[in-house]
């Protein structure tokens, strides 16, 4: 979780100063889910990300270097540099990539699902989304799908409380987007998705459910997203009070408060360990800025498989 | 040789190829127990069961994107749709995803997705069942497009299509389902390169360019011409993207006249396509302008006597290579 949050706040900085190109969209507020949904995964389950997707990434175990290469558009990055923050995927770590089109990690989770299915393999399948793209025509088919073929799959919503510009409001008609499972005959519940035990006794009870053959749950985890939509959004649709204070809920601070009271971890011990994640960010960004660009050739590299 | 229809040699190709690799799946709406509105999928269900041959809801862009899923993670799955006119229902998981995602990973992943279609007009199916997409997915680098014209070809494109590592999109003709021709005798192997042009017919006067059911009317055009002392050359690109663009400029570069005909709309086609690609590599071979022949820009109408005059056939092909040579 530490090393997101240094992530992201480092993504930050560096987009500010004009280092990365193009566009970026940070998970800030939003670690808990990431952290804890896939520390109850293996490394031969998959995870089908989405435009925010830099949390799911690490916490699946994608390298900070190489996805920090990929942000500085470096040729050593897990894109070759041509994909960008919203490509960033480890496929040998079991990550599908992050995805710049909306709803697509649904179709292309149930995909992944549904390859384990016929090749009778008993890991699972986490397909992250934000309840901008519950709206999609997608969500539906996918999820149809999933309960029709009883797909290891797990759906795991985001619900960050805007999508892209607007408040959930404009998107959703109910207050929580859980009870569409019930339609789909399969499990679908509601957690708070600041906190990371909870987030991850969610997917493991999912995960648990998938690997037996028993087939989709869809999680909803209530969170918060601190940024805007992309880096530099202005953000003029939240209240002033809401831009200035966006940490009020800190899953990181609360998860760091639960350890305490757990594991009795001291804050020196807790220091220790955000020092060390700051560390890795920080040398992670040294290397990617030092690197070269790919070299023009590269723009033809990769489009077909010989 | 055996002799076969053009819709059994796909559903050979599909048999053979699932036998051969058990990764090879197929999905799609009605591909199963019904065996496929045009008995294209009959007998696989049995013989590979109901988790390799997988009926689908009505989800085209859910299931090719399921499908795209599929194809990164170890399966090599076939995808049928139904009529060509419904990819614009998953254009998305074709054209963003499919695509698009070993660039975007760096090469990391394969994506082995290929997709079967049947579009075309000569039915009376109407403007929404009868179109011709194959230049809007061969605008797409990343992606291959196939529109076979005989059994022979279908077979050998399909096996090899299945067996490509990257997205395949075979975009069949309905008018040709029924037809016939020979093939290698059951139990031989049949692959066919993709990317490699075939003369369907040799001829020194001018070379017709014409794919998917236009290489019937062509052949039965240049016989008509034959008859008028006019040998015309039919080349049939057999796949769209990559495009045989050596053949193509070889035969032109022989015949110095230059006809394409094929089915859709001719703006921003096929056609504009070979003939830019030739005035910039054998402009100097050509005796008179390049020609094209192609549907109308207009919807597909349903009305039969309208549908006879809006897709080319051999009448019309044989006016305008008279005028050609004739120039």
């Amino acid at each position: 979780m530490c090393e997101i949050r240094e992530f992201e706040l480092a993504a930050s900085h560096h987009y500010k100063e004009g280092d990365l190109p193009g566009f970026i969209h940070l998970s800030l507020g939003q670690e808990a889910c990431a952290a804890g949904a896939c520390a109850a995964l293996t490394d031969a389950d998959y995870v089908a990300s989405n435009h925010r997707g830099h949390g799911h990434c690490l916490a699946k175990g994608a390298s900070p270097r190489l996805m920090m290469a990929e942000l500085f558009a470096k040729k050593e990055g897990y894109g070759k540099g041509r994909g960008g923050s919203m490509h960033i995927a480890d496929v040998s770590k079991g990550v599908l990539g992050a995805n710049g089109i909306v709803g697509q990690s649904m179709g292309l989770g149930i995909g992944a699902a549904l390859s384990l299915q016929v090749r009778r393999k008993s890991d699972c399948v986490v397909a992250f989304f934000g309840e901008g793209a519950s709206s999609t025509g997608i969500a539906h088919e996918a999820m149809n799908m999933a309960a029709i073929w009883k797909l290891p799959v797990i759906f795991f919503c985001e619900s960050n409380r805007y999508a892209e510009l607007s408040p959930y409001s404009a998107h959703v008609s109910l207050e929580t987007i859980a009870p569409r499972a019930a339609s789909y005959g399969f499990p679908g519940v509601t957690i708070n998705g600041e906190d990371v035990f909870e987030v991850y006794e969610a997917v493991h009870r999912a995960a648990e459910r998938a690997r037996n053959g028993l087939g989709s749950t869809l999680i909803e985890a209530k969170a918060s997203r601190w940024h805007g939509h992309y880096e530099g959004d202005p953000q003029v649709y939240k209240t002033k009070e809401e831009r200035d204070n966006p940490s009020t809920f800190d899953p990181v601070a609360l998860f760091e408060n639960r350890l305490a009271e757990a594991v009795g971890l001291n804050a020196e011990e807790l220091k220790r360990i955000r020092d060390h994640a700051k560390a890795t960010i920080s040398e992670a960004v040294q290397w990617a800025s030092s690197l070269s660009e790919p070299s023009p050739e590269a723009i033809y590299e990769d489009v077909y498989e010989s | 040789m055996a002799r076969t229809k053009y819709y059994q040699a796909l559903t050979r190709a599909m048999r053979e190829e699932m036998r051969r690799d058990e990764n090879v799946m197929l999905m799609g709406i009605d591909v199963g127990g019904s065996g496929g509105i045009f008995a294209q999928t009959r007998g696989l269900y049995k013989e590979f069961g109901p988790s390799r041959v997988r009926d689908t809801p009505i989800s085209e862009n859910g299931f090719v994107s399921a499908a795209v899923g599929a194809a990164m993670t170890g399966l090599r799955p076939i995808v049928e749709i139904g009529f060509e006119d419904f990819l614009t229902c998953c254009v998305e998981p074709l054209v963003n995803q499919a695509a698009k995602l070993r660039y975007m990973l760096g090469g990391q992943v394969s994506v082995p997705l290929f997709l079967y279609t049947f579009g075309g007009g000569g039915v009376n199916a109407g403007p929404q069942h009868s179109q011709n997409l194959a230049a809007w997915f061969a605008h797409i680098p990343g992606l291959k497009v196939v529109t076979p014209s005989t059994p022979a070809d279908v077979l050998g494109l399909v096996k090899s299509g299945i067996r490509d590592n990257n997205p395949v999109l075979c975009l069949l003709s309905k008018k040709l389902i029924g037809t016939s021709g020979d093939v290698v005798s059951e139990g031989e192997q049949f692959l066919l390169p993709i990317g490699t042009a075939e003369v369907k017919r040799v001829g020194r006067d001018v070379t017709i360019v014409a794919n998917g059911q236009m290489v019937l009317q062509a052949l039965e055009a240049a016989a008509i011409l034959a008859g008028e002392g006019i040998e015309a050359e039919i080349l049939d690109p057999r796949s769209i993207s990559p495009l045989d663009v050596d053949a193509i400029v070889n035969s032109v570069r022989r015949t110095g006249r230059l006809l394409v005909v094929h089915e859709g709309y001719g703006a921003f086609g096929i056609g504009a396509e070979i003939l830019a690609v030739v005035a910039e590599r054998a402009h100097s071979a050509l005796k008179v302008a390049p020609a094209r022949l192609t549907g109308p820009f207009a919807p597909s109408p349903f009305t039969p006597s309208l549908e006879k005059r809006y897709i080319p056939d051999a009448a019309a092909i044989v006016e305008v290579a008279s005028k050609l040579v004739a120039r």
